[in-house]
C-alpha cells in the first residue's frame, strides 16, 4: 500500500514509514511550537506584550542544561537550567519592565528586540558559535521504538509526553487553581483586578517567569533530536509567533492546533521543497494569516479582544 | 521658502570638504573610506527616518530593500552572457546598449549588464515590490506589522542565500565600477578614494534635501499627522494607507539606491546585508537619532555606523546595538535630543489615553 | 434634494444592538442635537456617520449621495468634518501645524513638489498658514499658534480641535460632546461660537448632554434611548414629551 502525493505534473510514491517519519517529526517539531506560542500568549494575556525574546527561552533552557550536565546528573542539570531560565524571566521583567508607564506598542516591541539580540550575543560569548546537545533521555541516536512499523526514537516520546503534560498542566492551572485564576483576571481587567487587592506587578512578573520556565523545559527535551544553538532562538520566535498567530493570539489550546499543523506542513514540505526554503515556508504563512485573517483560524474579530487561555 | 533649513546642509559641505581636507594632508585618507560606506549606510536609515519616525510605521525589514538594490545589479553586471548571445533577448539588449562587452581575467570574451540599466532595474523592482508588499503589510499595526516586516525580511535573506545565481553564502564578488557619467564613477580604486567620497555625501546630501524638503511641506504634515493621530488624520481627509504606502516606497527606493551605490563600491555583496541584524542595526540608530529628527538621525547613522566599520565594537558589534536599542528604548523614546519632553508627553498621553476600556 | 438623510440604520456589536433602526434627516443650515441617555448609542452613530464604524444595514444619503461604508477620510473629503470626545489632537505638532493639517484636502502639493520645495507651494503654505491663523483668531486662540498641543490647557485644546474641523471648510460638522468639562460660562461661550459657525453656512449636528445648552441652540432634537430614536421635534416639544422625561428621570441635569 503506498501513499500519492501529487506535485505539478508529477505524482510521489511515499511509502507508509516515510510518511509515518514525517508526521512524528511534524509533530515533534510542532508541540515546540505551540510550547513557544503558549509562551507568547501568556505573557501577551497578561500584559498585551509580545515578547520577542520568548525563543531565546528555548534556546537558553538547553543551553544551560548542557552546561550544566558536566557537573550534573541529567534530570538535575535540567531541573537547575529551568530554574535559571525562569529567574531569568523574572530579571527581564524587573529590570526592563515593570517600571514603564503606559509604554507605547512600538516601544515593547523594539525593548523585547532588543533584549533578544543581548541574549543572543550573551549566549554568543558564553557558548561559541558551536554546535551542541543533551543527550538522549535513553539509549542514544541509535535507539528506536517500533511503532506502526516505524522506527521512532524514544526522545520523540519524551517530546510529546513532556509537552503534553505542560499544556494539560496549564490548562488546570488556569481553571482550576487559584494563582491561575488571579492571573487571567489580570488578563480580562486590571483595574478591577487590582481593586481586589491582587499584585498586578507580580502577576506580570510571574507570566514571564512561567514562560521562560515552559520554553526552558521544551527546548531542553527537544534539545538531542534539534541540537542547541546561541542563535536557535529567532527562528523558533518566529515560528512561534505564527502558530500564536494562526491559532488566534492569546488562544492557548488552539495553539497547540496550530503548532501540529505548521510542524506537520513544515515536515512534508521536504518532499516538495528545497530544505532551504523550509523555514520560509513558516514565514509564508505568517504573512498570508495576517494578511487574510489576522484573528486566526480560531478566533473571531471580537474575540481576539478577549484574552483568554 | 524657509531656506532656514538649508543652514545645517551648508555646515554639513564644510565639514566635509575639512574632513576630506586634513586627512589628505595627514595622510589618513584611509578614512575616507569608512566615511565613504558610512554615507551609504546612513542614506538607508535616513530614509527609514521617514517612515517610522515621521509617518510612524515600523519596519524590521528595510535591510532587504537594501540587498535587493545591491544583489540585482550585481548579479546583472557580473552574469556572463556570452554562452547566450544567439538569444534574441540578448540581441536586443545589445542593440539597446545596455550591455557591456569586455575579457575576463583568461582573456576570454564576457558580455554583461551595464551597470546603470541594472541599477534602474533594480530601483524599479524594489519601488515595485515595496507597493505590492507595503499594501497588505501596512493595513496592520503594532506587532503585526513588526512581525510582518520581519517576515519579508527573513524571506528575503533565505532567497539570497539559498540561490546559486547569487552566490549563496558567499554572495557575489567582482562586481565592476559603475560609471556614472563620463569622469565619475563609483569604485573601490584606492585611487579613487577622494572622488567616492565626494560621490557618496553628494548622494547623501540628494537624498537630505529630498526629505527636508519633503518634511516641510504639506505631505510632511500630513505623514506627522497619521504618526500623531492616525484616527484624526483620517478625520481631515488625508488618504493615510496611501500616504503610508507613498513614505514605505521612498524609504525601501533610498534603501535600494544606497544597495546599488555600495556594492559597486565595494565590489561585491553578502547575504548579511540582507540580515535581520541590520534591518535591527538601521531601526536602533533611527531610535537613538531621534526618531523624527532628520539631522539627528543622519549623524548618528554616520558616527555609529563609521565606529562600526572601523572596528570599534570589535566581536560585541550586534550587541552593541541590541544594547543601544533598548538603552534608548527605555530612557529616551524619543531620542536623545528630546529627553525633557520625554515626560510631558507621558502627561499627555495619560490624559489622553486611561488604560483603555475597550481594549 | 435633502442635506443628509439617515435611514434605518443599525449596528449592533456581539448581541447588543447599538443602533436599531434608526431614521432621521437633517437640512440645511440647521442646528440639530442627538441626545440621550448614557449608552443609547449617540457616538455610536456618530461613528457610523463619519465612517469610522460600518453598518450592519441602512443608509446614510448626504448631500444626495449615499455614504454608507465609505472610509472616513473620504466621506471627509465630501464636506463631513468632525471633533472627537477624547481631543485627538496631533501632540507633537503646534496648534497652528494642527489646524493647518485641516486645511489638507484644499491643498495640492503632493511628494515631487514637495519634496522639490517648487515655487507654486510657497504660495499655497502662505495661504494654508493665513487661513489657519484666521481660524484660530475666530477661536479666540491665536496667541497660542507656537505652542505645542500637548501643553495646551483643556479649553484651548478644544478650541484647537474646532479651529482643526472649521479648516477643512465643511458643509456639516459633528461635534462629539463639545461641552464636556465645560463650566457655564464656557458653555455660553460655546453656544454663541456654535452659532457664528452656523452663520458661516455650515450645519451642525452635535452629541450633547449639557441640557441647557442643547436646549438653548438647537433647532430641532433627536432623542436615542437604547439604540432606538424615540422622539424628535423642537426643543419645547422634546421637553414636554413624556417618554423623554420618563427615561431621564432620574438623571440629574440642569
Amino acid at each position: 500500500m503506498q501513499f500519492c502525493l501529487r506535485h505539478g505534473g508529477l505524482v510521489f510514491f511515499m511509502t507508509p514509514e516515510l510518511f509515518l517519519q514525517y508526521l512524528f517529526a511534524g509533530v515533534t517539531y510542532g508541540l515546540i511550537y505551540a510550547i513557544v506560542a503558549i509562551g507568547f500568549n501568556i505573557i501577551y494575556n497578561t500584559t498585551g506584550i509580545i515578547n520577542f525574546a520568548q525563543g531565546e527561552f528555548v534556546m537558553l533552557g538547553g543551553m544551560t542544561a548542557i552546561s550544566l550536565h558536566h557537573y550534573l546528573p541529567l534530570p538535575l542539570a535540567i531541573a537547575a537550567a529551568v530554574a535559571i531560565t525562569m529567574v531569568i524571566g523574572a530579571l527581564i521583567e524587573m529590570v526592563f519592565i515593570r517600571w514603564l508607564h503606559n509604554p507605547s506598542i512600538l516601544r515593547m516591541i523594539i525593548i523585547t528586540i532588543g533584549l533578544s539580540i543581548l541574549i543572543r550575543e550573551g549566549a554568543l560569548h558564553i557558548w561559541g558559535e558551536g554546535v551542541r546537545a543533551l543527550p538522549y533521555f535513553n539509549g542514544n541516536e541509535i535507539t528506536s521504538i517500533v511503532v506502526l512499523g516505524v522506527g521512532v526514537s524514544p526522545q520523540v516520546f519524551w517530546v510529546l509526553g513532556v509537552c503534553g503534560l505542560m499544556v494539560a498542566a496549564l490548562y488546570l492551572f488556569f481553571k482550576f487553581v487559584p494563582l491561575g485564576l488571579v492571573m487571567r483576571a489580570c488578563a480580562a481587567n486590571r483595574v478591577a483586578a487590582t481593586l481586589c487587592g491582587v499584585s498586578t506587578k507580580n502577576m506580570v512578573t510571574f507570566s514571564f517567569v512561567l514562560s521562560a520556565g515552559i520554553g526552558a523545559m521544551a527546548g531542553c527535551v527537544v534539545s538531542p533530536i534539534t541540537y542547541s544553538q546561541y542563535d536557535g532562538g529567532t527562528n523558533l520566535a518566529i515560528k512561534g509567533f505564527t502558530v500564536a498567530i494562526l491559532g488566534g493570539l492569546g488562544n492557548s489550546m488552539a495553539a497547540v492546533a496550530a503548532g501540529l499543523l505548521l510542524g506537520i506542513i513544515e515536515a512534508f514540505s521536504i518532499s516538495v521543497v528545497p530544505l532551504a526554503f523550509q523555514d520560509a515556508i513558516a514565514i509564508g504563512i505568517l504573512l498570508i494569516i495576517l494578511f487574510i485573517r489576522p484573528h486566526g483560524l480560531f478566533g473571531n474579530r471580537s474575540a481576539a479582544m478577549l484574552k483568554e487561555f | 521658502m524657509g531656506f532656514a533649513r538649508y543652514i545645517p546642509i551648508a555646515f554639513l559641505v564644510a565639514g566635509l570638504v575639512l574632513v576630506q581636507q586634513v586627512t589628505q594632508h595627514t595622510g589618513t585618507t584611509f578614512y575616507l573610506t569608512q566615511l565613504t560606506m558610512a554615507a551609504y549606510y546612513a542614506l538607508v536609515i535616513t530614509g527609514l527616518c521617514l517612515l517610522m519616525g515621521y509617518a510612524g510605521q515600523i519596519s524590521l525589514g528595510h535591510a532587504g530593500f537594501f540587498a535587493i538594490g545591491g544583489y540585482i545589479p550585481a548579479a546583472l553586471t557580473t552574469y556572463n552572457l556570452e554562452p547566450l548571445r544567439e538569444k534574441w533577448l540578448v540581441q536586443t539588449l545589445d542593440a539597446a546598449g545596455l550591455l557591456t562587452a569586455g575579457q575576463d581575467l583568461y582573456g576570454q570574451q564576457v558580455l554583461h549588464v551595464h551597470p546603470w540599466p541594472s541599477c534602474i532595474l533594480a530601483l524599479l523592482l524594489t519601488a515595485g515590490l515595496a507597493f505590492v508588499i507595503g499594501m497588505p503589510v501596512l493595513k496592520l499595526k503594532g506587532h503585526y506589522l513588526a512581525m510582518a516586516t520581519l517576515g519579508f525580511g527573513t524571506i528575503v535573506y533565505r532567497v539570497f542565500l539559498a540561490m546559486p545565481l547569487f552566490g549563496e553564502a558567499d554572495g557575489i564578488s567582482a562586481v565592476p565600477p559603475f560609471p556614472l557619467l563620463p569622469g565619475v564613477t563609483v569604485s573601490g580604486d584606492f585611487a579613487a578614494r577622494t572622488e567616492n567620497y565626494y560621490i557618496a555625501f553628494g548622494l547623501l546630501i540628494v537624498g537630505l534635501l529630498f526629505l527636508i524638503n519633503l518634511v516641510h511641506s504639506r505631505i510632511g504634515r500630513a505623514f506627522r499627522a497619521i504618526h500623531g493621530s492616525e484616527e484624526a488624520a483620517n478625520a481631515m481627509g488625508i488618504n493615510t494607507p496611501r500616504l503610508k504606502l507613498q513614505a514605505f516606497v521612498i524609504s525601501a527606493v533610498f534603501a535600494a539606491l544606497a544597495g546599488v551605490f555600495l556594492t559597486h563600491y565595494n565590489g561585491g555583496i553578502g547575504p548579511s546585508e540582507a540580515s535581520v541584524m541590520k534591518s535591527i542595526r538601521y531601526v536602533a540608530i533611527v531610535a537613538v537619532g531621534g526618531m523624527a529628527s532628520l539631522w539627528g538621525v543622519f549623524f548618528m547613522g554616520i558616527l555609529l555606523n563609521f565606529m562600526s566599520l572601523r572596528g570599534m565594537f570589535g566581536t560585541y558589534d550586534d550587541a552593541v546595538f541590541g544594547v543601544i536599542l533598548i538603552l534608548i528604548m527605555l530612557f529616551a523614546p524619543n531620542g536623545l535630543l528630546r529627553l525633557h519632553l520625554w515626560q510631558r508627553m507621558r502627561r499627555w498621553r495619560g490624559v489622553d489615553k486611561p488604560k483603555s476600556r475597550t481594549e | 434634494m435633502s442635506f443628509l438623510a439617515i435611514q434605518h440604520l443599525h449596528k449592533s456589536f456581539g448581541g447588543l444592538h447599538a443602533v436599531n433602526d434608526v431614521s432621521f434627516a437633517l437640512a440645511a443650515g440647521e442646528i440639530k442635537a442627538l441626545i440621550g441617555p448614557n449608552g443609547a448609542g449617540k457616538t455610536t452613530l456618530l461613528n457610523l456617520l463619519s465612517g469610522n464604524i460600518l453598518p450592519d444595514a441602512g443608509e446614510v444619503i448626504f448631500l444626495g449621495k449615499p455614504i454608507q461604508g465609505l472610509k472616513p477620510f473620504q466621506i471627509a473629503r465630501r464636506g463631513m468634518a468632525r471633533t472627537f470626545q477624547n481631543i485627538k489632537l496631533f501632540p507633537e505638532m503646534t496648534a497652528l501645524e494642527n489646524v493647518m493639517v485641516g486645511r489638507h484636502m484644499r491643498s495640492r502639493s503632493g511628494v515631487w513638489s514637495g519634496a522639490g520645495n517648487l515655487p507654486w507651494t510657497w504660495k499655497e503654505e502662505a495661504g494654508i498658514r493665513r487661513k489657519s491663523l484666521e481660524l484660530m483668531e475666530f477661536m479666540g486662540i491665536a496667541e497660542h499658534a507656537g505652542t505645542e498641543a500637548a501643553s495646551l490647557a483643556f479649553g484651548q485644546q478644544r478650541a484647537v480641535e474646532f479651529a482643526r474641523a472649521l479648516a477643512l471648510e465643511p458643509d456639516l460638522l459633528l461635534l462629539d460632546e463639545p461641552a464636556a468639562g465645560l463650566n457655564i460660562y464656557e458653555t455660553a461661550e460655546l453656544a454663541k461660537l456654535i452659532r457664528k459657525v452656523r452663520d458661516r453656512g455650515i450645519t451642525i449636528l452635535l452629541v450633547e448632554h449639557d441640557m441647557s445648552l442643547v436646549m438653548d441652540i438647537s433647532d430641532s432634537i433627536v432623542v436615542l434611548s437604547f439604540g432606538r430614536r424615540i422622539a424628535e421635534g423642537n426643543p419645547l416639544e422634546i421637553q414636554n414629551n413624556p417618554e423623554v422625561i420618563q427615561i431621564y428621570l432620574g438623571e440629574d441635569d440642569a
